[in-house]
């Protein structure tokens, strides 16, 4: 087991309204999840003496937001960006500094708000180069992370045979847990035939691989293992932290759509944390589409590469499941917060404060944030207990 | 060629920059023009400034072969731009050229339905609009 497992944790975690309906400037919406996650952890804005911020797709927070929201005792202070592996990385950074003696109450807040009448991929699809080779994707209709998500499946799908009833087994398991998630997007019951029968978005995709946007916010606290036992809630012990970046070549020999930064980034968390799979009591994986949650599971090695459809099928991420899933409802039925809807769910779950979708054994939460075209990852073991002995 | 006005509803269209000209010029010729790197003899994107596999700088432009695979596709069916209004579903598709680079692209000639993942696929030239040709690819032969 490393030498940081279990000296920071996270005490507390603040998540605004998740709406496709206009709820504030994006600093403002920012601002009232930081305000939750202090009242949650029993903490004032005078305690805060770290803060890392990370901008969604609207792109329009940055360190700005010191001002904006007063902070004036600041001794870490960043505004950090691997796309939707940052959450993740936040809490790493987070909790470095914090056992480096760095800084002791670390706010790390991710807020976007794309939805601002008309539809999402106005400002996911949006065209942004028109000179040169970068403007060679509108031109041949590349639009939006759709796009790269839909041709990696593909690719698993031609390799291993992966179907549409796997990613829609997917789908229904989320919905599944959303139904008893107050905070979820959508949570209508959903069956394989609902899924099927979903319009098609970029084929392989249905509607329903695919994630709804949301507008919103959620922040979290994290602090030193010894000052979280004093705090209001029932402090969440980070036992293992990793991340891994393998980028996309783009050339023969490489099949980086079929293998993610998972597979390094569990190696050093997995490690540090002192853990195995058998360990893991439920994940909470970064789901843009449901692909990527299969693909997740593989590279983290609770199948073998290319039999994540033959692991799933059997409704083992469902409630009452062998390894619980997504238990919020993810991003796809849930809420899109990128790397802050598996963060937040891991918290809730690990501290028994799931509710009605609880898992009973959460000794040992896996989350994973992910980000690019599985270009980035970044991984956190996350417990009620300070070690996992 | 046809000097027809730009129409609202017409796809994107790449405008050629000093870095990417030989690129645009190679495309209106039928010649599909990479970037190598003469340290390594890796083949790279076009208008590459430094080698993914051995950071040298020193690039040139080569002609690629233009055959290769189908890496993996789409089929999109989502409205994002005006210009693919009347094309929807139109397919995307990533090409495995022999010289081991893939590119984004389409494959044309062929309906979706018949794509396949492996599929051989040789590179034509088509218009975009303005005189500006792009690379796409075809079924070939064995
Ligand atoms: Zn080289």
């Amino acid at each position: 087991m490393g030498l940081l497992s279990g000296r920071a944790a996270i005490a507390g975690v603040g998540i605004t309204e998740m709406t496709r309906e206009p709820i504030g400037t994006t600093d403002q919406v920012a601002g009232r999840a930081i305000r939750l996650a202090l009242e949650d952890a029993g903490l004032t804005k005078d305690d805060v003496d770290g803060l890392l911020i990370n901008a969604g797709v609207t792109n329009d927070i940055s360190i700005g937001l010191q001002r904006t929201l007063g902070f004036r005792n600041l001794r870490l202070m960043n505004h950090m960006n691997a796309a939707g592996s940052t959450a993740g990385q936040m809490v790493h950074y987070a909790a470095l500094a914090i056992d480096a003696g760095m800084a002791n109450a670390v706010v790390c807040v991710f807020a976007d708000t794309p939805l601002r009448g008309g539809s999402a991929g106005a400002a996911y699809g949006q065209v942004r180069a028109s000179t040169g080779v970068q403007a060679l994707g509108p031109a041949y209709g590349f639009f939006g992370a759709n796009t790269g998500y839909a041709l990696a499946a593909r690719r698993h799908m031609a390799t291993y045979g992966t179907t549409h009833d796997h990613f829609g087994a997917i789908a229904v398991s989320n919905r599944k847990w959303a139904g008893m998630n107050p905070r979820a997007m959508q949570r209508r019951p959903m069956t394989l035939e609902d899924y099927h029968n979903s319009r098609w978005i970029i084929e392989p995709f249905h509607l329903f691989d695919c994630t709804l946007v949301s507008n919103g916010s959620v922040a979290v606290v994290v602090t030193s293992a010894g000052r979280a036992r004093e705090l209001r809630q029932p402090p969440v012990y980070i036992l293992g932290m990793g991340q891994g970046h393998p980028g996309n070549p783009n050339r023969a020999g490489f099949e980086n759509e079929m293998n993610t930064g998972a597979q390094i980034a569990r190696e050093t968390a997995f490690g540090m944390a002192g853990i195995d799979n058998d360990d893991v009591d439920l994940c909470e994986l970064y789901d843009c589409y449901t692909y990527t949650t299969l693909v997740t599971l593989e590279d983290y090695g609770f199948c073998a590469k290319g039999e994540g459809g033959a692991f799933i099928e059997d409704g083992k991420l469902e409630p009452g499941g062998s390894l619980p899933t997504n238990t919020g409802g993810g991003q796809l039925s849930g809420y899109y917060m990128w790397g802050m809807t598996p963060v937040s769910e891991g918290v809730i779950q690990a501290r028994g404060q799931g509710g009605e979708r609880q898992v009973e054994k959460h000794d040992c939460v896996l989350v994973s944030t992910q980000g690019g075209v599985l270009d980035y990852h970044a991984t956190l073991i996350l417990s009620p207990h300070p070690s996992n002995a | 060629m046809t000097t027809a006005e730009p129409q609202a509803q017409s796809k994107p269209i790449p405008r050629p920059d000093e870095a990417s000209l030989e690129f645009f010029e190679g495309a209106r010729r039928g010649e599909l023009m990479l970037s190598r790197c003469i340290a390594c003899g890796a083949w790279l994107a076009p208008a590459a400034r430094i080698c993914t596999e051995c950071l040298s700088e020193d690039l040139r432009w080569e002609r690629a072969s233009g055959r290769g695979v189908v890496f993996t596709f789409g089929v999109m069916h989502q409205f994002y731009h005006d210009g693919f209004i009347d094309e929807l579903p139109y397919n995307v598709a990533v090409v495995e050229l022999e010289e081991g680079l893939r590119l984004n692209s389409n494959i044309v000639n062929v309906p979706n339905e018949a794509i396949r993942v492996g599929m051989p696929v040789a590179v034509t030239f088509s218009e975009q609009g303005d005189g500006i040709y792009l690379p796409r690819f075809e079924p070939a032969g064995d």
